[in-house]
């Protein structure tokens, strides 16, 4: 026959659309759409007057961005010195170092979280400072210690060794010249998996609702979670949808930034 | 016989099984020149780096100014502070300006003000002739301004001596000839120099000594006309018959 291969390949890509369009609009016709909207956009839950906005907004997402930046920047020291002892001379340091971090990231954060705010003080009557968000916060510190540690461990290796051996060259101490010649260019180079660990912690926030927390304390997920049941929205998926918004609307930017810092890293010149 | 500023005796480096050194004995008298050349792989730059002990010797004796800095009571950074080095790959540091790169370990470990730091700096940068470049960055350099500029880094700690590895090899062959100006001015100057290179005229114009190394050991060393132009070693003749 005459059809050649351009256009069987535009006659597969017509049915391939024609498929798709049919699949939208048997959804459209079949799908009971005011059903839907009263269930997952619930126009009391939306109200900007008195819905959920507010407690998710004033509450939920100021709790969560102060929890992620509690436990980045704890992360990010406890994560520096782990570094620093996996690189250290002394070799019971480089042990530790790598015990630890071995240890904390092959657990799922919520079982140190859990461990930290329940099991600590079932077994040792000792509760950690912050109350039951302190303690989750710590465990969360200490697993994404272990994470940054291998990320900054990793940007050190990356800065040429000529680096070190120029500073050393010029009589700069062992301590000097990491901390003034190595550490500035490590950094540099982890920006974009750093911020990525800041994403994951955002997210990771949210297993402190697992643990409970006061009113007030509560982070994006728990307040989401207890508008379910209460408030103008109550009994329908509204409350998550909304928070679901809050969430990207933080998380998008940064991964958007992060592939931006990426691009522009692969394109620098040394 | 002028005083030793590097004297090296009977230096062993081996990595593993494999040995880049086989005894060297080498001597740099105060004020002196010497160019160390050879083929790659000869071990000239591991002895240039055992100077000051960037590659740990593995057996052997090195004095700078009489003082052993394999003895564990010397302190090396003190000595390296007093020995400037100049890399193949500049190695300067890419996060700060080019007048932080001088004035960085002058502040750190000279222990100077900054406005002190930043004077020598200055006169530095100006006798390489780079002044007009002092807030750049060593990405927008060419690679002879770099290595000019680690030239004036090293400068600035006011060293005894200068060891320079390779300076000009990673350099396009119309930048070289910047680098080399500046390099022969520093020695008319009176500077001790240990010099790892490739370029013979310099090391015949500028340079005291002559050494020629292959396969770990010192062949033939001696006045640099003299070397290049009656080599007595039949290992010498047919190197300098391949790079002249």
């Amino acid at each position: 026959m005459g059809v050649t291969r351009r256009q069987r390949a535009l006659l597969v890509q017509g049915a391939l659309y024609a498929v798709l369009a049919a699949a939208v609009v048997a959804l459209a016709l079949v799908a009971d759409w005011p059903v839907i909207k009263e269930n997952f956009w619930n126009s009391g839950g939306i109200s900007w007057a008195d819905g959920n906005w507010g407690d998710l907004i004033t509450i939920g997402i100021v709790n969560t961005v102060k929890y992620t930046a509690i436990a980045f920047a704890g992360g990010l020291a406890l994560g520096l010195v782990l570094a620093l002892m996996r690189l250290s001379p002394v070799a019971p340091y480089r042990w530790l170092a790598t015990a630890y971090i071995e240890f904390f990231r092959g657990l799922p954060a919520l079982v140190v979280m859990i461990f930290m705010s329940t099991g600590l003080p079932i077994a040792f009557g000792w509760t950690p400072p912050g109350g039951t968000v302190g303690a989750g916060l710590i465990g969360l510190v200490m697993v994404a210690g272990a994470y940054m540690a291998e990320t900054l461990r990793a940007g050190i290796q990356a800065v040429p060794k000529g680096q070190t051996e120029a500073a050393r060259s010029l009589g700069m101490r062992p301590g000097a010249t990491t901390v003034k010649v190595v550490l500035p260019q490590a950094f540099r180079i982890v920006i974009p998996p750093l911020t990525n660990e800041f994403v994951l912690l955002i997210k990771d926030t949210a297993l402190l609702f697992l643990l409970g927390a006061a009113a007030s304390e509560r982070e994006l997920t728990s307040v989401a979670k207890d508008f379910l049941t209460s408030g103008p929205s109550a009994g329908t998926a509204t409350s998550l949808i909304q928070a679901a918004l809050l969430y990207l609307a933080i998380t998008l930017p940064l991964t958007q930034l992060v592939a931006w810092l990426e691009r522009r890293q692969r394109k620098a010149v040394r | 016989m002028t005083a030793s500023a590097i004297e090296v005796r009977g230096l062993h480096k081996h990595y593993g099984h494999h040995e880049v050194l086989k005894g060297i004995d080498f001597h740099v008298g105060a004020g002196q020149v010497v160019c160390v050349i050879g083929p790659s792989g000869s071990g000239k730059s591991t002895l240039l780096r055992c100077v000051n002990r960037l590659e740990e010797p593995s057996a052997g004796e090195i004095l700078i100014e009489g003082v052993d800095i394999c003895d564990r009571r010397t302190d090396l950074d003190e000595v390296r502070s007093r020995i400037g080095m100049v890399f193949q790959q500049f190695n300067l540091f890419p996060h700060l300006s080019v007048l932080r790169n001088l004035t960085l370990a002058q502040r750190s470990v000279r222990r100077r003000s900054r406005e002190e730091a930043v004077e020598v700096a200055r006169r530095n940068l100006a006798k390489v002739g780079l002044s007009e470049k002092e807030s750049a960055y060593p990405a927008h350099l060419s690679g002879g301004q770099q290595q000019r500029v680690a030239i004036a880094r090293a400068l600035s700690m006011n060293p005894d001596m200068m060891l320079f590895d390779e300076p000009t090899s990673a350099l396009d062959p119309e930048l070289v000839g910047d680098v080399l100006a500046v390099m022969k001015e520093l020695a008319q100057e009176g500077m001790t120099m240990m010099v790892v290179t490739h370029e013979m005229g310099f090391a015949r114009e500028v340079g005291d000594k002559l050494v020629f190394m292959d396969d770990g050991v010192v062949v033939e060393e001696g006045r640099p006309a003299e070397v290049l132009s009656n080599p007595r070693h039949e290992r010498t003749q047919s190197f300098l018959s391949k790079v002249l």
